[in-house]
């Protein structure tokens, strides 16, 4: 059954085509190298355009709207320290084929899978959850001076730094009608604890209700000019904000602003390109066809496989290394 | 050894033993395919290629019947489109058609949005840069198959995804998308989502989906086409003896590569304004109807789409130009029986165009009011980059001088190329200036300006192609007669479209007057009379593609039988079995010379190709 429908795909109609794995001597290149090398062209100026997205939204950005310092710097540079590990490990598999060391091989490639895995597992069960429980509230700059005590705004203009007009934190109520009442019901319950509060949710049907973070529960500090509040647990004080006041809310979510806009776009694209990754590496390193199996009848194939694949790897931990400090550092 | 007189030049460098065993394996090879396998899911360059071409030119046609339902609404505004009015009518629903049968302000949007979209992406990119250069490429650089063929056989299927996709996001509530092939947010990033209607199953939505896949196919095409040049091509085809078509489809593919990733990019970026509310391209303060139910942060920038947009566009101009001047070349060298004109001159140009186009972008966007010295640094490469345009198109007029030239069909279509992009060319220039654009942007001056570059410009190379190639594809040629018919008519009737636009454009004709401009007839009385004339050439052009049509589909059967030269050609592509077979040539490749040894003094026949040993 399986083989009648292999019979119509086209798998094995291909004319036969030099230079697949031993080099063109004028270019000095087998195919696929050539092809990586475009490839990864074409993929710097996808990255470009959405870099030069980042760069083009954060310099027109009104001041006090580009949030800085949200992100959880330590666990970034750990995830960091993965990839570049895991593009030290995918050489020295590639090195172990070409000394045709097999064993070698699968360990280091093995390593190189569990780095891209690691580093998938740090975002998807902790740093982009993490951004759909925080909640930002906008204030109308006409209503900033109602929050003052939570914006801080006269001690950022005395410091001559830009204005503050979110309120974040985990909210512990929302308007009548609005999309997010079943979520502040749920933390209200599961934060009451914390607060003290459970009086939270009874207030009226226009408010908004946010357990602050740090930087809103003492906005006069010196030390919150900068959030820094991810890593940092909330406070237990309370602020209760009239809908009326409010430009836009939203929990830490793509349409909460440009700057997460670009930065779950951008790090959402990286991380499907570490999903690619490892899925191929994880082909080459199976024992079927198309990998290791392919070690016993063309080990420099398998080889040249693996340098292409690894060429991909190193140009997603280059992206990375551009995402990492503009997202995490400024 | 091979019969056929033209093919004998070329032919005894094999040895007849080697010729029989190769032809015995193809056999073989080919009995193991069955029919979806050598017609559908083919990874052969020659196959995937055709399914290409066949697909642009059936998108070009309904791009064009699109164009002609347009016409007909501005020329009679209102009045029910004649005899398929009504099955319009049932088929786009009534946002498109009113009952009575007459295009809707709607529908005009959609139609002139999707009639820019299907041509440009869906029409002339997969005919002359896939189709064309799939069939070509491989054949013109001596190689078997393409570089990569499953790669191949991808790329054909992401972009026929995006056809389908496209073709039935008019069938989606709402219809199709409405904002233009430019999609400009902040209207693009809102059109077609009332309250009602899902973010995902709408015409904007599914536009954005359908581009992503073509994108994506475009883009792995390129990187396919620029391997193939650089690893496949035969011993001795040095890079200076590369057929000037080759060239052209290699600065073509450096433009795809690289330029339209970051479309890619702003596509994902309206799809999740869209989609995920976000604010890329969606202004502070944006005001939009209460029933959207969808609100926005703010904070985006709608000129970032424009400058994402057109640092694709602007490169796909030339995209689109670059594959018909690589054909007009060849038709020209073949016809005039003399090598091209400056073909050094000419690649070097074409270099320097392809690096020029992409720095010239933001002179679409003069109207943004960009500040002045951005707009002078746009200026001044708009102008340096119709310096290569012009050493190509006098290269190729010069081509023509003192040559005997043998006027059939694709001839015909390759020299009536050049006064056409002379003419698309030379009217641009205007549109490079600041000061001139403010006037004229958005006018009906622009439509005719690019449409005669791509129109008579493109498609009538692309016209020259298909004449020029299509004995090679299936050992007929296709009528003689029927394709001067074809040319003659389409020459005379499509002037008459485009021409009149310049007449209009200044005098202020905006281009998206769906009434044809009866509303401003205090400003445009004076010149709509000229929507009469177009559309009625518009209804002689569409008579004048039945010749085309009948001739491209009976001369499978009826056409003249040729062998593997019949146009005595001396690039590669003419020294294979016709129709080539699978893995494509009979014998070992080896080049020996530059791509245009016509009328060599002293030598007994006046073409000499590439493969014949000195």
């Amino acid at each position: 059954m399986f083989s009648r429908i292999l019979k119509y795909l086209p798998f094995f109609s291909d004319a036969e085509v030099p230079y697949t794995v031993t080099a063109r001597p004028d270019t000095g290149l087998y195919s696929a190298k050539l092809g990586i090398w475009l490839f990864l062209a074409s993929e710097v100026m996808l990255f470009g355009g959405l870099f030069s997205a980042y760069i083009f939204l954060r310099i027109g950005a009104e001041p006090g709207y580009w949030p800085s310092g949200l992100l959880n710097v330590p666990v970034g540079t750990a995830n960091t320290a993965v990839l570049i590990a895991s593009s030290v490990t995918v050489v020295l598999a590639w090195a172990a084929l070409k000394m045709r060391q097999l064993a070698k091989y699968k360990f280091y490639m093995a390593i190189t899978i569990l780095c891209g895995v690691l580093f998938l597992a740090v975002k998807l069960s902790y740093e982009w959850p993490a951004k759909f429980n925080h909640f930002g509230i906008f204030v109308r700059q006409s209503a900033a001076s109602k929050y003052e005590e939570f914006l801080g705004n006269k001690h950022l203009s005395e410091t001559g730094q830009a204005p503050r007009w979110e309120i974040s934190g985990h909210l512990l109520d929302a308007p009548k009608g609005s999309p997010y009442a079943e979520q502040a019901h749920h933390n209200a319950e599961h934060f009451a604890h914390e607060t003290h509060r459970h009086d939270a949710v009874t207030e009226a049907d226009d408010d908004y209700v946010i357990q602050l973070d740090p930087v809103n529960a003492d906005p006069d500090s010196k030390e919150n000019d900068r959030p820094h509040f991810l890593p940092r647990p909330l406070s237990s004080k309370i602020a209760v904000i009239k809908a009326a006041d409010v430009e836009s809310a939203s929990t830490f979510a793509p349409r909460h602003s440009t700057y997460f806009a670009t930065y779950f776009l951008i790090t959402g694209l990286h991380g499907l390109h570490v999903l690619g990754g490892v899925l191929v590496f994880l082909y080459l390193w199976l024992p079927i066809k198309g990998g290791t199996k392919l070690y016993q009848t063309n080990p420099e194939h398998l080889a040249n496989r693996v340098e292409v694949a690894g060429l991909f790897w190193h140009f997603v931990d280059l992206v990375w290394i551009f995402v990492f400090p503009i997202f995490y550092l400024l | 050894m091979a019969t056929t007189a033209s093919s004998t030049a070329g032919s005894h460098v094999a040895g007849s033993h080697h010729e029989a065993h190769h032809g015995g394996h193809d056999d073989h090879h080919h009995h193991e395919l069955n029919f979806l396998q050598k017609w559908v899911f083919s990874t052969d360059h020659k196959v995937i290629g055709c399914q290409y071409a066949f697909c642009g030119l059936v998108f070009l046609f309904l791009g064009f019947l699109m164009m002609l339902v347009m016409r007909w609404q501005l020329a009679n505004p209102g009045v029910p489109v004649p005899v398929v009015g009504n099955f319009l009518r049932g088929a786009f629903g009534p946002v498109v058609m009113t009952d009575a049968g007459a295009l809707t302000a709607s529908g005009y949007n959609v139609f002139g949005a999707m009639h820019g979209t299907i041509m440009v992406f869906f029409g002339i990119v997969p005919l002359a840069v896939a189709g064309f250069g799939n069939i070509v490429v491989p054949l013109q650089v001596g190689a078997p198959d393409m570089c990569y063929p499953k790669l191949n056989m991808a790329s054909f299927w992401s972009f026929f995804t995006s056809g389908v996709l496209m073709l039935a996001s008019f069938f989606v509530p709402g219809s199709a998308a409405k904002s233009g092939w430019t999609a400009y947010p902040p209207l693009a990033g809102i059109a077609d989502l009332p309250a009602d209607s899902s973010v995902w199953l709408n015409g904007q939505t599914v536009w954005l989906v359908a581009m992503v896949f073509n994108i994506t196919g475009s883009l792995l095409g390129s990187i396919n086409f620029i391997s193939t040049i650089i690893q496949l091509r035969a011993p001795g085809l040095t890079w200076m003896r590369l057929p000037f078509f080759v060239w052209a489809q290699f600065v073509t593919a450096f433009l795809l590569v690289l330029a339209f990733p970051p479309l890619e990019a702003a596509s994902f970026m309206q799809l999740t304004d869209r989609v995920f509310g976000t604010s890329f391209f969606m202004p502070t303060g944006l005001v939009v109807g209460q029933a959207l139910g969808q609100t926005w942060s703010g904070g985006g920038s709608p000129i970032l789409w424009q400058h994402l947009f057109w640092f694709l566009a602007h490169p796909e101009v030339y995209v689109l130009i670059l594959p018909a001047i690589g054909i007009v070349a060849e038709v020209v060298a073949n016809n005039t029986r003399k090598p091209l004109y400056g073909y050094k001159a000419m690649v070097y140009a074409i270099f320097l165009l392809g690096f020029l186009s992409f720095i010239v972008w933001a002179h679409h966007m003069y109207m943004t009011g960009m500040g002045a010295k951005v707009a002078a640094f746009f200026q001044i490469t708009t102008i340096m980059i119709s310096v290569p345009s012009v050493i190509l198109l006098t290269a190729l007029l010069l081509s023509l001088w003192g040559g005997s030239i043998r006027f059939n069909a694709p001839m015909l279509f390759a020299t009536a190329f050049l006064p056409m992009f002379g003419i698309g060319g030379l009217t641009g220039i205007p549109l490079a200036f600041n000061a001139v654009d403010l006037f004229l942007h958005d006018t009906y001056y622009v439509i005719g300006h690019f449409h005669y570059v791509v129109a008579p410009g493109t498609i009538f190379g692309l016209f020259a192609g298909v004449y020029y190639w299509y004995p090679k594809i299936t050992g007929r040629k296709l009528s003689e007669f029927l394709g001067r018919i074809h040319f003659w008519g389409s020459l005379i009737t499509i002037n008459g479209i485009f021409f009149p636009m310049f007449i209009q454009g200044m005098a202020g004709v905006h281009r998206r007057w769906y009434d044809g401009g009866v509303t401003y007839e205090q400003l445009a009385g004076p010149v709509l009379h000229w929507n009469k004339f177009m559309t009625v050439s518009a209804g002689l052009l569409a008579l004048f593609q039945l010749p085309f049509i009948w001739n491209f589909f009976s001369s499978f059967w009826l056409g003249e039988k040729v062998g593997r030269n019949p146009w005595n050609a001396t690039t590669v592509e003419w020294d294979t079995p016709t129709p080539p077979p699978h893995g494509n040539f009979d014998k070992p490749v080896e080049v020996y010379r530059g791509p245009y040894e016509y009328s060599v003094p002293g030598a007994p026949v006046d073409f000499i190709p590439q493969t014949q040993r000195p």
